[in-house]
């Protein structure tokens, strides 16, 4: 994993005539998690998404390895692996069948690493199912099992235990444990806490 | 002296060499990775139409209803029917094509599938390239294939069915790509419907004027390899442009 460090300088983002994030600034090191809090509507996911480039920000800059991502974005999206609100899944593939095309897209996958991820989320006995037919914390595991799978040294996660049971929050924590151990970062925007398992971590508060 | 400077030049011009070596093999390693996305996307497309199948039907039924009609509203004497025939044919598809485009993002653009493709740190052009591909194979092709029987109930005779099928061939690409670019124009906007038909229909014009064209032509015997030289050209323009402009709109419209 590269040792790459995330530094964001100032950014100002407004959507319409709301100023929604007012000079956000941090540094995070290889190996290192954030946490984003705040109150609903505090920008915790447009900061997430300013920060993979899918929003431009008004002012400020996002710096990967000293360089700003603006230059070669598609160089800085090789390195995130970027999780929303919703699990990025189609409701009429399976579980397995999501993840060949979804991280397939991004890399060559084998069999049997797909095996491996879909068993460490819990999924190997529902993994063949329709995504329509599953629970919205089974959904949320096969995620999980995606983001296990892209190998990549940032993630970028928006409430990564939603309807996770303790089981399922346990596994959050430790596959972020796993990533820092690695020397990969994670920004986490969470109302709650992360799972203790995830170790220690910065804090962002955003006010709303 | 000469030979040292020789052996320098040689040495700079051996490490030009492999620079440039070590250049286009990125380059092809890059395209190979980019072709090998593009072929997931199309896959997974065309996977998913094939569970979603009332989808994949909905145009084709559309497009035998309308010209159906037509004998039905106008007259049964087949030389009036023949008359207006090319112009049926077309406006029927090109409607159909339009009734198709509305589903080519809407679902990816819902549960955030375009979110991960524009993330992938793949080209979106390919991959809207590839998304393109699918949406042409799953209704400009079967359009195509239905073609013959529409013309046929319009009074066509048999010999015109393969200049028909060819021109509906090559001018549903260039409609699949235009359809693509409103598509993901209108990605952001609530009952898009209107307004993908308001931009893409003028834009269609070409393709509805040659391919009617290259129909009449057919159905009078007549070489119709002018308009079909012309709707082939209009695909290739398409090709080339079409998905550089629905990748830069589907990034705008993810903001």
């Amino acid at each position: 994993m590269s040792n790459e460090t995330l530094e964001v300088e100032n950014l100002h983002l407004w959507r319409g005539d709301r100023h929604v994030l007012k000079g956000v600034s941090f540094t995070l090191a290889a190996g290192a998690c954030l946490e984003v809090t705040g109150p609903n509507g505090s920008g915790k996911t447009s900061l997430l998404r300013t920060l993979c480039g899918l929003m431009y920000p008004e002012e400020g800059r996002v710096l990967w390895g000293g360089h700003d991502v603006r230059g070669d974005l598609r160089a800085f999206h090789t390195a995130l692996a970027y999780l929303g609100h919703e699990p990025p899944l189609k409701a009429d593939l399976s579980a397995r069948e999501n993840l060949h095309y979804w991280i397939g897209v991004r890399r060559p996958l084998s069999a049997a690493e797909l095996d491996t991820a879909l068993a460490r989320v819990g999924a190997r006995t529902w993994c063949e199912r329709l995504v329509r037919t599953l629970s919205a914390g089974q959904k949320r595991r096969v995620a999980l099992a995606g983001l296990a799978l892209l190998a990549v040294p940032l993630w970028l996660l928006d409430e990564p235990t939603t309807n996770l049971d303790a089981e399922g929050r346990r596994l959050v924590g430790g596959l972020i444990a796993e990533q820092l151990a690695r020397g990969g970062a994670v920004v986490a925007a969470v109302h709650h806490e992360l799972p203790p398992e995830a170790g220690p971590a910065g804090r962002l508060e955003l006010a709303a | 002296m000469s030979s040292r400077v020789s052996s320098a030049t040689g040495s700079v011009a051996t490490r030009a060499a492999a620079e440039q070596g070590a250049a286009s093999a990125t380059v092809a390693a890059e395209t190979a990775a980019a072709l090998r996305a593009a072929r997931l996307a199309l896959l997974r497309d065309l996977q998913l139409a094939f569970r979603k199948r009332s989808q994949l039907v909905q145009p084709l039924a559309f497009f035998a209803l309308v010209t159906m009609l037509f004998p039905l509203a106008v007259s049964p004497e087949l030389s009036r029917l023949r008359a207006i025939a090319p112009g049926v044919l077309w406006v029927a598809a090109l409607l159909a094509s339009l009734l198709a485009l509305e589903f080519l993002f809407r679902d990816d653009a819902h549960d955030g599938t375009l979110e991960q493709y524009a993330l992938s740190g793949q080209s979106l052009t390919w991959l809207m390239f590839a998304k393109t591909a699918a949406h042409w194979l799953l209704t400009g092709v079967p359009l195509a294939l239905m073609a013959p029987l529409a013309a046929l109930s319009l009074g066509a005779s048999p010999a015109a069915l393969p200049g028909i099928v060819a021109s509906v061939t090559v001018g549903s690409v260039t409609l699949s790509l235009i359809g693509s670019i409103g598509a993901a124009l209108t990605l952001g906007i609530k009952r898009s419907g209107a307004l993908l038909s308001l931009l893409t229909l003028p834009l269609s014009l070409p393709v509805l004027i040659f391919g009617a064209r290259a129909t009449e032509l057919a159905m009078h015997g007549a070489p119709l390899a002018a308009p079909l030289e012309l709707l082939a050209a209009l695909a290739v323009l398409g090709v080339t442009l079409a998905p550089l402009a629905a990748a830069a709109a589907v990034r705008i419209s993810l903001e």
